[in-house]
C-alpha cells in the first residue's frame, strides 16, 4: 500500500478520511493495524477490497496485489480476487452472515462461485474448511443456521469461510470485538495456526493494543487518518518513537500497575472536515510540538530496519 | 461496620417457553424452564470499598448490578441496604425513599443512556427533582454544579445537549447525574466498554478520585480484569449465574483458585513483558443456563481439572485462602 487517500463527501462538508498511508506486508507475516476508533483502519481495509460506500472517493495513491493495482480494478476483477485470494472477516459475525442461508450453504456459494465441483465435492470441502478451524460436528452445524449458533461459532463459520479458498491474503478487521475473553482467545489461535500454516498474510485491525502484541509480528499505529508509525511488535513496545504511540501505551490499563500511572490523552482527534488540518494531525495534542512541527507535510522515516515513524520529533 | 449493601442468597429466573412437544404434551403440561440469570448470590460491599463483578456474557453479572438496585425485582434473597431490608418495600414507595438515593446507577453506553433532549444541566437534575421533590430549586442549582465540578465538567457545558459532548464528556455527565443524589453506592455496569482506551482512563481515573474525594462505594461490573484490578479492592467472578471465586483483587490475579478464573486470566491479552500466567484455554462453550443440572458443577464439560464427582455433586463456595472462596471441588494451586 502506497500514499492511499480517502474523502467521504457528506453534507457537512468533505471528510479527509486517510492520507498518504503506505505499509507492505508480506507472505506469512500477520500486521496488525491499531488505533482508536475514527483513526481509520476500517477505510484502510475496506479500500483494499474495493468496499467503500459510495460517497468515498480515492483520492491517491497505490495498492499492489500480485503485481496489480487493486485501486485500479474493474468491479468484475475485484470479484475474481474477492473471496479468492484476498478475503476478510467481519466485525460482527452475527450481521456478516446471511440469516436465511444454513452455515454450511453459506461456505459452500463460496467454494462454488470460485472453484466449481460436483456438489460430493464441494460438501467435502465444506467440512473439511469447518474442521480446520476445529468446529465440533461440523455435519451438524453445517445444516444450522446462524441464530443457531453462538457469537463465538458464527464468527468461526465467517473466518472458515474467508479461508475456504486458501486466500494469499487475510483482511481481520476486528474480529474478535463483542466477543468473549476467552473465546476471543481460541479464535485468535485458530487465526494465527490458520495463517501461519499455510503462509497467508493476513492484517488484523483491531483498537486492543496487547491483542495486537499477542498475535502480530509487526504493528501500523494509526492516528486520524495518517500512519504514524511502523515497528515490529518488539521495538514498537520497547521503543515507542511516535509520542501518540507512547501515549497510547500509558494508556492501556494491562500495562500499569496502579491506577494512578495510567495517564489519558488530552484532547480529541481532530475534526477531520476541517481544510486547516496541521501538518502532524496529532500536533494540537501533542507536548512536544515544536515550530518544525508545521514546517512541511510529514513522511515515514526510517529510524531503524523496519521501523518508520511520520514525527519531526521523535521519542 | 455495616455494609453498605449486604445481598443474600438472591436469586433471578426468567420463565423460557418449552419447545412444543408431542400429543402428551397436551394432557400433561410440564413446568416451564427457568432460566436462572442469579442463582443464590451472597455479596458484600463496604463502606467506601470497591467490588469488582467480573464475568462473561450471559453470566448474570447485568442482572445482579440491576438487581442490587432493584430496577429488577429479585425472585428470592434478601436486599440490605446500609442495614435496611428494602427487597419488600414495594417499588413505588422505594422509588422516592431515602434508600433509593443511596445506590445510584451509571450505564454501559454513555450515549444511549442520556436522554437526547436533555441538556447537561437537565440530565443531572432530573434524579434530583424525582427522588426529592421538596429539594428547591437553587438547591438543586448548587447540587448539579458540585456534582459537576466533581467530575470536572466546566459549568460552559450546562446547556449543551448529549450530541454536542464527546464520548468521554457523555461519560461524566453519566457519573455526574449518578453522584448527584449523593449516593454512598454507585453500581456501574460496564462503564467504559464502549469507550477508546485513552478515554477509559480519563474515566477511571475520575472514579479513583471520586472514592478518595468522596468515600462513595463501587459495584464495579466489567468483563475486563485489568480495569477490575487496577480499580477494586474485591473481585467476584461469575459464571452462569453463581459467584465461582472471590477474594481479594491482587491476590485473585496472582493466585486464582478456580479453574474458570484461571482460564479468564490466561485469556486476557498481555502487552510485551507484563507477566504471564500459564496458557489455558476453555474448550467448548458455557452450558445454557435454563434448567441446569442441580447435582454437577456449572463448569463441568469445559473443566481442565475435571474429575468424575463434578458431574454428580455441585461444588459450594469455600474458603481458600484468608478472604478467598471457591466454588470448586479441586481448587488450584
Amino acid at each position: 500500500m502506497q500514499d492511499l487517500g480517502v474523502e467521504f463527501r457528506t453534507r457537512s462538508g468533505i471528510v479527509h478520511a486517510l492520507q498518504g498511508v503506505s505499509f507492505d506486508i508480506a507472505p506469512g507475516e500477520i500486521l496488525g493495524i491499531v488505533g482508536e476508533s475514527g483513526s481509520g483502519k476500517s477505510v484502510t481495509a475496506y479500500s483494499l477490497l474495493g468496499l467503500l460506500d459510495a460517497a468515498a472517493r480515492i483520492t491517491g495513491g497505490r495498492a499492489m496485489f500480485g503485481g496489480r493495482d487493486l485501486l485500479r480494478l474493474s468491479e468484475a476483477a475485484l470479484n475474481e480476487l474477492r473471496g479468492r485470494e484476498i478475503s476478510i472477516v467481519f466485525q460482527n459475525p452475527r450481521t456478516a452472515l446471511n440469516p436465511i442461508r444454513s452455515a454450511g450453504q453459506q461456505i459452500a456459494d463460496v467454494l462454488a462461485r470460485h472453484d466449481p465441483a460436483p456438489p460430493a465435492e464441494i460438501r467435502r470441502r465444506t467440512l473439511a474448511a469447518m474442521r480446520q478451524l476445529r468446529i465440533p460436528d461440523p455435519e451438524r452445524r453445517s445444516r444450522a443456521y446462524p441464530f443457531e449458533l453462538s457469537g463465538g461459532m458464527c464468527q468461526r463459520i465467517g473466518i472458515a469461510m474467508a479461508l475456504a479458498c486458501a486466500p494469499r491474503l487475510l483482511v481481520a478487521d476486528e474480529p474478535t470485538t463483542g466477543l468473549d475473553v476467552t473465546t476471543q482467545a481460541v479464535i485468535m489461535d485458530l487465526v494465527r495456526d490458520a495463517v501461519r500454516g499455510r503462509g497467508v498474510a493476513a492484517i488484523l485491525i483491531t483498537h486492543d493494543l496487547a491483542l495486537a502484541s499477542e498475535y502480530c509480528d509487526r504493528i501500523v499505529v494509526m492516528h486520524a487518518g495518517h500512519v504514524v508509525e511502523d515497528a515490529p511488535v518488539g521495538a514498537l513496545f520497547a521503543r515507542p518513537a511516535h509520542p501518540y504511540t507512547a501515549r497510547l501505551l500509558a494508556s492501556v490499563p494491562s500495562a500499569v500497575a496502579s491506577i494512578d500511572a495510567l495517564e489519558p490523552i488530552e484532547g480529541a482527534l481532530p475534526d477531520l472536515r476541517r481544510d486547516d488540518l496541521p501538518f502532524c494531525r496529532f500536533a494540537e495534542r501533542c507536548g512536544r510540538r515544536a515550530p518544525v512541527c508545521d514546517s512541511a507535510p510529514l513522511r515515514l522515516d526510517a529510524l531503524a530496519p523496519g521501523h518508520r515513524v511520520a514525527c519531526r520529533r521523535p521519542l | 461496620m455495616t455494609p453498605v449493601l449486604l445481598l443474600s442468597g438472591l436469586r433471578k429466573a426468567y420463565p423460557v417457553p418449552r419447545p412444543r412437544g408431542g400429543l402428551r404434551q397436551l394432557f400433561r403440561r410440564p413446568p416451564p424452564s427457568r432460566l436462572l440469570a442469579v442463582d443464590g448470590v451472597d455479596l458484600s460491599v463496604m463502606p467506601g470499598e470497591a467490588v469488582g463483578l467480573v464475568g462473561e456474557s450471559g453470566c448474570g453479572k447485568s442482572t445482579l448490578a440491576r438487581l442490587a438496585s432493584r430496577l429488577v425485582e429479585a425472585d428470592g434473597g434478601s436486599i440490605l441496604l446500609d442495614g435496611v431490608a428494602v427487597q419488600d418495600i414495594p417499588a413505588a414507595r422505594f422509588a422516592t425513599s431515602a434508600a433509593r438515593r443511596d445506590v445510584q446507577m451509571v450505564f454501559q453506553d454513555p450515549t444511549e443512556s442520556l436522554n437526547p433532549r436533555f441538556s447537561v444541566f437537565e440530565a443531572i437534575a432530573d434524579p434530583l427533582r424525582q427522588l426529592q421533590p421538596d429539594l428547591p430549586a437553587a438547591a438543586i442549582r448548587a447540587r448539579v454544579q458540585e456534582a459537576a465540578a466533581e467530575v470536572g465538567l466546566p459549568p460552559e457545558f450546562f446547556p449543551r445537549y448529549p450530541h454536542q459532548l464527546s464520548g468521554g464528556q457523555k461519560a461524566r455527565v453519566g457519573i455526574a447525574r449518578a453522584m448527584a443524589p449523593r449516593p454512598k453506592l454507585l453500581v456501574l455496569d460496564e462503564p467504559t466498554s464502549a469507550l477508546d482506551v485513552s478515554v477509559q482512563a480519563v474515566v477511571l481515573k475520575l472514579l479513583m478520585a471520586l472514592r478518595r474525594r468522596a468515600g462513595v462505594a463501587l459495584l464495579f461490573v466489567s468483563h475486563d480484569l485489568n480495569v477490575v484490578r487496577l480499580l477494586c479492592d474485591r473481585i467476584a467472578v461469575m459464571y452462569l449465574g453463581q459467584i465461582v471465586e472471590t477474594g481479594p483483587a491482587e491476590q485473585v490475579f496472582r493466585t486464582p483458585s478456580h479453574p474458570y478464573t484461571a482460564a479468564l486470566l490466561s485469556a486476557i491479552p498481555r502487552l510485551p513483558g507484563a507477566p504471564r500466567p500459564p496458557l489455558q484455554r476453555l474448550e467448548g462453550e458455557p452450558r445454557s443456563p435454563v434448567d441446569p443440572d442441580p447435582h454437577a458443577c456449572r463448569l463441568h464439560g469445559r473443566c481442565p481439572r475435571e474429575q468424575p464427582r463434578c458431574a454428580t455433586e455441585a461444588p459450594e463456595l469455600r474458603d481458600i485462602a484468608a478472604g478467598q472462596q471457591a466454588r470448586c471441588h479441586f481448587p488450584l494451586g
